[in-house]
């Protein structure tokens, strides 16, 4: 599949059933009096991932990092780290370190002495702290701030301290929570490659909270979808974006176009779904297991959806509407189209020529897409 | 012209103390160069005609200088000095550990808290600190139970020590320790207790290295708001000390009172405010530093 997962030691030690995970979470619940907060999570992360649990606020993806930070202890359930159970194990007896969201840095101490702390607090050689402190802070860029006051420093100043501080005392596991949150876009988005190439040299493993799916997109080797404290859907980021499991997951993760309708045909090598949102009939070419009749979900990503001035050939997957509304985006642009039945669908078509302005706002356009397209969602 | 009504405003607070401070702190000032005689006031002018028809401005600096000669009243400053300072450091050791746990509460529960430690105010100060003489007196409260349960033979004594002094210089002065350093304690970013947890520090170990020297302002503002009105404090050694507690409030009552020596009077009170101005002059600069660091 490429991309991402490439970066772990090995390729996708997730694949391999001998394999031994270094973070293994079995069957962990928290709950805060009713409230369920995580719901039976197993987990098993791989040495030198770059673990993303991604999820709307109040799904359980922060408790989750608590629990493996030490700061609260599971209802039910067991954590190893490197084969050892931690379950019990305090915060600070924990091979583990956190950035917090935060970022909660010392304000009355400088640079240097944040990020020399842990080490100091562990008794390291003063020799060795001054070393490895400079190490740290000239990997991070922040070798001439050493002795500046947290207060005097800038954003993406203090998140670089902040990784540093965790990062200083060798974790086998770094927790960062929400780590590029209080950036500005581009900010960000510089951060997100430099945060990568740091744990490339590093060969810490990472696990990141986020609720924003781009950056898990980016940062990931592989992605825990959250929801009302479980895990729906853990993959690569290329398996969550093309065979979401539901539809929670396929429109959590980029835009959708999602169209109900029932199953006619069930074979092994294809499905043909009729849909009245779409006006047609749905031809997929990869089989689903579900009794013909049943209610499903076609989904359909933006960009795999063709738009066309002359009509399309075939029957299947083929629909006709009419232009509502257009956002250029510089790059590409996205289409509303509305369907005779009312339904809204989302299309993007990059803007590969200059002075392409051929459909414009009210046309009527015909859309199609390709029978390997659509996934098929029963829930 | 805006002016005027814009130069009331900021004009009255100056008012209220160039009333209510400088004009009686003048006249004390004025009073401790004066003499003594017997009259009504009883004290010398300071201004006075003579049969030239000159002004004859008279001051006498020698009750400055009684103060300095007499041990009593360097004793009494010295006992109140300390008197405070041990106070202050009582305070705060019982103060810190309720303003913490007042902060670390529920935000339900806090309210209920914070209300309990204001609660005292209700009543007159003066009705609390003879309460304390009902519990510590030979045939009070504290005696009658220790005696019910045959934990000691004969009452103690209680009323008229140290003990008793400073058990109600601490019990009225709390809240005004607690109180300071809960509103410093409210604002900790506990996720920085989090963070020194998770970097390898002991909960006791997180507390010294980091809630402790981040609420440094607020123990020093406590302290101040404890020691300054300590030192003067007159009423509770009165009632709960006894007459060996030599305090310079005390002193100033008799010389004022029994003595009728209202220029001596006058200069211990002078010399007591000289004293605690530049403890008050530190706390105010540590406010304004307070108020600016939070903004």
């Amino acid at each position: 599949m490429g991309g991402n997962e490439d970066r772990v030691a090995g390729t996708a030690p997730w694949n391999d059933p001998e394999a031994r995970p270094y973070v293994e979470l079995v069957r962990v619940s928290k709950s805060f009096g009713d409230f369920k907060a995580v719901d039976d999570v197993s987990l098993k992360i791989y040495r030198g991932e770059i673990f993303c649990l991604l999820g709307a606020s109040g799904c359980g993806k922060t408790t989750l990092l608590r629990m493996l930070g030490g700061f609260e202890t599971p209802s039910t359930g067991r954590i190893l780290i490197d084969g050892v159970d931690v379950t019990d194990v305090p915060p600070y007896e924990r091979p583990v370190n956190m950035m917090f969201q935060s970022y909660a840095l010392f304000p009355h101490f400088n640079v240097e002495q944040n990020v020399a702390f842990g080490l100091k607090q562990d008794r390291v050689p003063k020799a060795e702290i001054r070393e490895r402190v400079a190490a740290m802070l000239d990997l991070v860029k922040l070798g001439d701030y050493a002795k500046r006051r947290v207060s005097q420093l800038s954003g993406g100043q203090r998140q670089r301290v902040a990784l540093a501080r965790a990062l200083v005392k060798q974790p086998k596991l770094l927790l960062l929570d929400e780590p590029l949150g209080a950036l500005d876009k581009k900010l960000r988005e510089h951060t997100q490659f430099e945060l990568i190439g740091l744990q490339e040299k590093l060969g810490v493993t990472f696990l990141v909270v986020t609720h924003d799916q781009e950056e898990a997109m980016t940062l990931a080797s592989r992605i825990a979808v959250m929801d009302h404290g479980e895990i729906v859907q853990a993959g690569t980021p290329a398996e969550i974006y093309e065979f979401p499991v539901s539809r929670f997951v396929a429109d959590f993760i980029g835009s959708v176009n999602i169209f109900e309708g029932q199953l006619i045909e069930d074979e092994p090598e294809y499905v043909r779904i009729a849909s009245e949102e779409f006006g047609g009939t749905i031809f997929v070419n990869h089989g689903i297991s579900s009794p013909p009749g049943a209610a499903v979900w076609a989904a359909v990503r933006p960009e795999k959806i063709g738009m066309t001035l002359a009509p399309p050939a075939g029957t299947d997957n083929v629909a006709r509407g009419v232009v509502e509304e257009i956002a250029y985006l510089g790059d590409q642009s996205i289409y509303l189209v509305r369907l005779p039945g009312g339904k809204r669908v989302r299309v993007t078509q990059p803007n590969v020529s200059r002075h392409a302005e051929s459909i414009g706002r009210d046309q009527e356009v015909h859309l199609s897409f390709d029978p390997s397209s659509p996934v098929v969602l029963t829930r | 012209m805006r002016l005027p009504a814009r130069a009331l405003v900021v004009a009255l607070p100056y008012l209220w103390l160039l009333l209510f401070f400088a004009v009686p702190f003048l006249i004390v000032l004025k009073i401790s160069l004066s003499d003594v005689e017997l009259a009504i006031p009883p004290y010398k002018p300071l201004l006075t005609w003579t049969a030239q028809h000159v002004l004859q401005i008279r001051l006498d600096l020698q009750n400055y200088g009684f103060l300095f000669t007499d041990h009593l009243y360097i004793d009494a400053f010295l006992n109140s000095i300390r008197v405070a300072l041990v106070s202050t450091v009582i305070c705060l050791l019982i103060g810190y550990p309720m303003a913490y746990g007042i902060a670390r509460a529920r935000a339900k529960t806090r309210n209920v808290l914070l209300l309990l430690v204001v609660l005292p105010f209700w009543t007159s100060q003066l009705l609390r600190v003879y309460a304390w003489i009902g519990l510590f007196k030979a045939n009070g409260v504290i005696n009658a139970i220790l005696l019910h349960l045959g934990l000691i033979r004969a009452p103690l004594t209680m009323l008229f020590t140290p003990f008793a002094m400073y058990v109600g210089i601490v019990y009225s002065y709390l809240p005004f320790v607690i109180l300071p350093l809960y509103a410093n304690l409210e604002k900790m970013d506990w996720q920085l207790v989090e963070a020194a947890l998770d970097l390898g520090c002991r909960p006791w170990q997180a507390f010294l290295k980091v809630t402790l020297p981040l609420s440094r302002n607020g123990i020093l503002a406590a302290s101040m708001l404890v020691f300054i009105p300590a030192v003067g404090e007159y009423v509770i050694p009165t009632l709960l000390g006894g007459p060996n507690a030599l305090m310079i409030g005390r002193i100033l009552w008799d010389e004022f009172f029994a003595n009728r020596d209202w220029p001596v009077a006058s200069a211990v009170a002078i010399v007591m405010l000289l004293l605690l101005v530049p403890f008050m002059m530190w706390y105010q600069r540590l406010q304004a530093r307070e108020a600016g660091a939070g903004s």
